[in-house]
């Protein structure tokens, strides 16, 4: 077998496993999708109020920020997932056969997709109860469903990297939630960024997750692109090619 | 003669202070089964993890099945199978499934891996858990999986970090014929041990590992010669006469008779006619014997006189778990 369609056959494998585990824990499933509704809820209607978003409906302006976030945060599975192969063993078992070096990464990551997709589902659904709605073309519309998936399968790679060096699924639960869950803050997600301080504005203007969010607003709401649609495809190629060597490495040599 | 099936030669391996691996060397020939023993803390563990190429020695070379466990790695994974000290099996997953998902892995491809999963299953008794998820499993359950899992592919050397520790004894007499028949088979096997009596049914030749060197290697009967032969044991049937019986039974052997937990052990050169010397010496002293016996040391003995503590020991083990914690 070629190194390339062993690859491609060993990640299939994997990611078959990781798709079967997932209704077998319905926690997890539950967590996924009852979070980033509440979320939705929570903004729209307590801080919705309170926070002015000159020329849209909050809930307009809130939607693509909760669905990058939640989509990003949507490979935190493979995180906890990781981490806890490592504790039990079976990355050691994974290691000892004669498979693809990146199968048990990239059957994460891909996994991750399917899952994303539910999520985004679920989120867009919530959103149109709440009143939010598309103000552009099909086209467009598309092709920011595929700016998020290819944002999450990304973010994939960072959090496989935090699973790996996370000794258990708590270490990578701590890791997310106080180093890269604060970042989707300080961003255009949530409010406009020119309403924010000095200091926090101009990290909120580089971040990348503000790019990805306007670049959302812009296929969707049709507010002006600017640079913001490619910067944000561009980001998602950096974020894979940083993190994705950087977890194979690791994966090479983790141990319990 | 063909090259030995496994090869290591002066392993070294620290992590940060501790030296796991000193210098240690073993070899096993094609289609035997080499017994490692060693106490808690010994280093075996990290041997098997060097032989299967989960982890790179900081010195020494090592081949198994002729490739280099560093150079030839990738090539090397196809050859072996390995069940760690700990069941490595996908909880969320069935038994039918982790199995096959091993087999995929191997490349054995889909019919051929879903067959092999049903033969395993059926050879360690998991048939009727077969379909349930690997969590509702017991412990003896997951380690037979985890060994299921090692000989998917029939890899023609396995290596079994403690493979029978916690499998109850119908469990681990089948584990051992298992491994019997791999070797039969023509299979070589590295197999660690606590259990003295585990090395002593299976293993060709055993080496034994303190401190992560060698200290002792040979077939099990090599090794028990090296504490002596064969000993007389008596138990009185007054243990206030042990005194008397320690002087009625010196001369019996090259050695000076002991006396431990009502016991007077002996031992004799020469195995004919000295159960009836020693009862005919306890007799003219008018001493009551309780029960007498005629045994080879064991290879507890043999663990006891070459590194002054028993195989098993409570504190480290204990020790030992706290620093995997
Ligand atoms: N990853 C690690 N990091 C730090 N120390 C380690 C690591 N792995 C092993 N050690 C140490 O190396 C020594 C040898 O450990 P090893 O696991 O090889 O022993 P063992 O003979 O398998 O013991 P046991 O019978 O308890 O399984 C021990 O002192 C252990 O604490
Ligand atoms: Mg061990």
């Amino acid at each position: 077998m070629s190194s390339l369609s062993m690859a491609v056959s060993d990640t299939l494998v994997l990611a078959g496993r990781n798709l079967k585990r997932i209704p077998r824990q319905p926690d997890l499933l539950i967590a996924y999708t009852v979070q980033p509704v509440m979320f939705v809820l929570l903004f729209v209607y307590v801080f919705g109020g309170a926070i002015q978003t000159p020329g849209f409906d909050y809930v307009d302006f809130l939607m693509p920020g909760i669905i990058v976030q939640s989509i990003a945060f949507g490979g935190f599975v493979t995180a906890l997932g990781l981490s806890e192969d490592v504790q039990k063993g079976l990355i050691d078992r994974f290691r000892s056969l004669p498979m693809s070096r990146s199968a048990v990464l990239a059957g994460r990551t891909s996994s991750d997709i399917l899952l994303n997709l539910l999520s985004l589902a679920v989120l867009l659904a919530v959103g149109f109860v709440a009143g939010f709605n598309f103000d552009s073309t099909i086209g467009k519309i598309l092709l920011g469903v595929v700016l998020l998936l290819f944002f999450g399968y990304a973010f994939s790679w960072v959090f496989a990297l935090v699973g790996l060096y996370s000794s258990s699924p708590e270490t990578a639960n701590s890791i997310g939630f106080t180093a890269i869950f604060p970042l989707t803050f300080a961003s255009s997600a949530f409010v406009p960024v020119a309403s924010m301080p000095n200091g926090l504005k101009q990290f909120a203007e580089v971040n990348p997750f503000t790019t990805v969010v306007d670049a959302v607003r812009s296929l969707w709401l049709g507010t002006p692109a600017n640079s913001d649609v490619w910067m944000a495809f561009l980001w998602c190629v950096v974020l894979i090619a940083i993190f994705a060597p950087l977890a194979v490495r690791r994966y090479r040599v983790v141990s319990a | 003669m063909s090259a030995p099936a496994i090869l290591a030669e002066d392993l070294y391996k620290s992590f940060g202070e501790t030296e796991a691996l000193r210098g240690l060397s073993l070899t096993a020939e094609e289609g035997t089964i080499l017994g490692v023993l060693g106490p808690n803390g010994a280093g075996k563990t990290t041997a098997v993890r060097i032989l299967t190429t989960l982890l790179a020695p900081d010195a020494g070379r090592a081949t198994v099945a002729g490739y280099d466990v560093v150079g030839d790695a990738a090539a090397l994974r196809a050859k072996i199978g390995l069940a760690g000290q700990y069941a490595a099996v996908d909880e969320n997953l069935t038994g039918r499934e982790n199995l096959e998902m091993v087999g995929r892995l191997y490349h054995l491809g889909r019919p051929a891996a879903r067959e092999r999963a049903g033969e395993l299953l059926e050879q360690f008794s998991l048939t009727d858990a077969a379909d349930r998820p690997a969590k509702t499993y017991s412990g003896g359950m997951r380690r037979r999986l985890d060994l299921g899992a090692a000989l998917v592919a029939r890899p023609p050397v396995l290596f079994l970090d403690e493979p029978t520790t916690g499998l109850d004894p119908r469990s681990r007499n089948q584990m051992w014929e298992t491994i019997e028949e791999r070797t039969a088979a023509g299979t070589t096997v590295l197999l660690t041990t606590q259990y003295l009596e585990e090395a002593d049914r299976l293993a060709d030749r055993i080496v034994v590992i303190d401190h992560g060197n060698v200290i002792a290697e040979g077939t099990a009967d090599e090794l028990k010669d090296r504490v002596g032969g064969e000993r007389v044991e008596v138990r009185l049937e007054d243990s206030g006469e042990v005194e008397r019986a320690l002087g009625a039974l010196a001369g019996l052997g090259p050695e000076q008779p002991v006396a431990d937990d009502g016991w007077v052990r002996v031992a004799v050169a020469e195995r004919k006619g000295a159960i009836a010397e020693a009862v005919r010496r306890l007799d003219g002293e008018a001493i009551g014997i309780d029960d007498v016996v005629l045994r080879r040391p064991t290879l507890d003995d043999v663990f006891l006189s070459l590194t002054g503590h028993v195989a098993a020991d409570g504190d480290e083990a204990a020790e030992n778990e706290e620093v995997r914690a």
